[in-house]
């Protein structure tokens, strides 16, 4: 058996381990932003813009899902909690909460809704950690479909705050900083992309940091053997919180990532389908693993678009279905885990 | 010479069932102490209890003075007793190495900030932790098999790992739950000189066994539970002649034989 091309863009990833290519992220990285100067096509930046931010929220996933185990099948929940906290921050709102008071808030800049976003999100994973400790299994996994659901009718039905079906719209984009031009909002499809990008690496490190070290063993020892592990000291509910609001916060500045780029915003970011998405891309990508989400999420990011001008929606959504079942029989723990134990026995 | 733990009085009822009736008896700093009986006994079920895993019915169970009755595992390892199982544990899908980084939590205390940021205080810790790790994987014979994934061990091996799992917490009380079972005679042998190794370095142990000679050998007080009962507690020259424990292990004259033919 020969050993997969090392040097290809997913080699990389699960080569990050091995000091010889220590640098390939960063080559990686490096490659995808120069990507928008070399191939300047908007159709093609814009999809991999959307890929991007599906991959922060599997990236985010991962964490929950792959390195504590907890199944969250509600993870879009912090996503569209992000859009909408950092879409109505921006736009700002005036409500009646009864009793004759109102709350009113003046739009605000951005990126004030961005680090509203993760810190909602945030706090809703906290409640969800803490939850997570006392309901496990099958019954986590339902609490957590309900939370997403129960959002989503919130989204739809409180009209004063979220125009309910009518949708959010003219979010304003993100601004920023640029040399020579001051501080102007980002419009262009490369000014996006590379944002997303550096939110993605910066997600990545951050998932990273804590995994490489011994907040990440913990939750890694609760995953493997949860007796074994509080047997020596590893508190569950402490590790658990911590995983869940790390993760629902990265989760919560891809939905605002998202709002303002998209730029409209409706229930529908609540959607069970989502989850699913962000699933699909950790567990065939490999979920427990760094490059992993990224993998899968380029994959499941990229195909359906590039399928669009070749098969009816209908079609594409039967491919998918089908090349998810092959991925599960074929390389049950992902396609990172796979590679990387091609090139061991290599 | 003061007592690391109490038990008293503990009464721990299942369903319907009478686990343990009552049972009373003291662990002395610094002494092996083993807990034996025939199968069933309620031995299993006493170290779940000290340890957390499972509500005592009746009863108190005191660590160093403290009550610790009902406290989670966790809580209770980080005060200080850790056990090993009786059925092989180790965490799966990870190496050896790995198991002995994670079973050393609490000898770290690098949290979120430390972790995120790679803070000098948490690389120093991480170093530190690496350095016990491997030290503690050449105490129990285990470093040549550091990148071992732990699941791929002999048993002997995994059985070895399970109790240096344990040990590596540096508990102040270590429960050791059959930690021979299953061993043949040379395995056996190693494990009752890495036990001896770990008392020697200060751990006061409370050990489940079958294997008779083993207690013996190893035990500086033998606490004999039968039906949930304690029957005797003594020095092992006190046991071997005492007739209810003969009595207990099928009424046979040598209760020896008959427990070794029991595990």
């Amino acid at each position: 058996m020969t050993a997969p091309d090392g040097r290809s863009a997913e080699g990389r990833g699960e080569l990050n381990r091995s000091r010889l290519h220590h640098y390939a992220p960063w080559v990686f990285v490096l490659v995808l932003a120069l990507l928008p100067l070399a191939f300047p096509d908007p159709y093609m930046l814009a999809v991999l813009t959307s890929a991007g931010i599906f991959i922060i929220g599997a990236i985010s996933l991962n964490l929950l899902l792959g390195y504590t185990g907890q199944l969250s099948l509600g993870h879009v929940a912090f996503f569209g909690l992000g859009a909408y906290t950092s879409a109505l921050a921006s736009l700002g709102f005036d409500i009646g909460i009864g009793f004759g008071l109102r709350i009113t808030l003046q739009p605000q800049p951005v990126w004030l809704g961005f680090i509203a976003a993760i810190i909602v999100a945030g706090g809703f994973g906290w409640l969800l950690g803490r939850l997570a400790f006392r309901v496990r299994g099958a019954y986590f996994v339902i609490i957590t479909i309900c939370f997403a659901q129960v959002l989503r009718m919130v989204a739809l039905n409180w009209i004063e705050l979220t125009q309910g079906p009518m949708a959010l719209i003219s979010i304003p984009p993100f601004s920023m900083w640029l040399p020579g031009q001051g501080v102007v909002p980002l419009y262009s499809k490369a000014q996006n992309y590379w944002l997303v990008l550096a939110v993605a690496v910066l997600a990545f490190i951050v998932v990273r940091q804590l995994v490489e070290s011994r907040i990440g063993r913990a939750l890694v020892a609760l995953r493997a053997n949860e007796s074994l592990a509080r047997s020596v000291g590893i508190r569950v509910t402490h590790y658990l919180v911590i995983a869940a609001v790390i993760s629902a916060g990265i989760a919560g500045a891809a939905g605002s990532l998202f709002a303002h780029y998209i730029r409209i915003i409706d229930p529908d970011v609540f959607l069970f389908i989502y989850t699913v998405t962000m699933v699909i891309m950790v567990i065939t990508g490999g979920k427990g693993t760094l490059w992993g989400p990224v993998v899968g999420g380029l994959i499941f990011g990229l195909v359906p678009d590039l399928l669009r001008g070749h098969a009816r929606p209908e079609a594409q959504w039967v491919l998918y279905g089908v090349a998810m079942i092959l991925f599960v029989m074929f390389l049950p723990r992902g396609i990172v885990p796979a590679l990387a134990s091609l090139r061991r026995r290599a | 010479m003061s007592d690391l733990l109490r038990v008293e009085g503990l009464a721990v009822h299942i369903g319907g069932l009478v686990a343990i009736a009552d049972a009373s008896f003291v662990v002395p700093a610094g002494q092996v102490v083993s807990l034996i009986g025939p199968n069933g006994a309620g031995k299993t079920t006493a170290f779940n209890v000290i340890t957390g895993y499972m509500r005592p019915t009746k009863g108190r169970i005191l660590f160093d003075g403290a009550d610790i009755t009902g406290l989670a595992p966790d809580r209770i390892a980080e005060r200080g007793i850790v056990r090993s199982f009786q059925r092989t544990s180790v965490f799966t899908g990870c190496t050896v190495l790995e198991n002995a980084l994670m079973a050393l939590h609490r000898r770290g205390g690098a949290g979120l900030l430390g972790a995120l940021f790679r803070l000098p205080s948490a690389r120093r810790e991480e170093a530190r932790l690496r350095a016990e790790a491997w030290a503690m994987l050449e105490f129990t014979g285990l470093a040549e098999r550091a990148d071992t994934l732990a699941e791929v061990l002999a048993y002997g091996e995994q059985r070895r790992l399970g109790i240096a799992l344990a040990a590596i917490a540096s508990p102040r009380l270590l429960l050791l739950d059959e930690p021979a079972a299953g061993l043949n005679p040379s395995e056996t042998a190693a494990c009752m000189a890495l036990i001896r190794q770990l008392r020697d370095r200060g751990a006061t142990i409370l050990l489940v066994e079958h294997d008779m000679p083993m207690v013996m050998q190893m035990s500086d007080t033998i606490v004999v539970l039968n039906q949930g009962r304690i029957i005797a507690a003594g020095a092992p020259a006190e046991i071997r002649a005492n007739p209810e424990v003969i009595r207990a292990y099928l009424g046979s004259g040598d209760w020896q034989e008959a427990a070794h033919a029991a595990a």
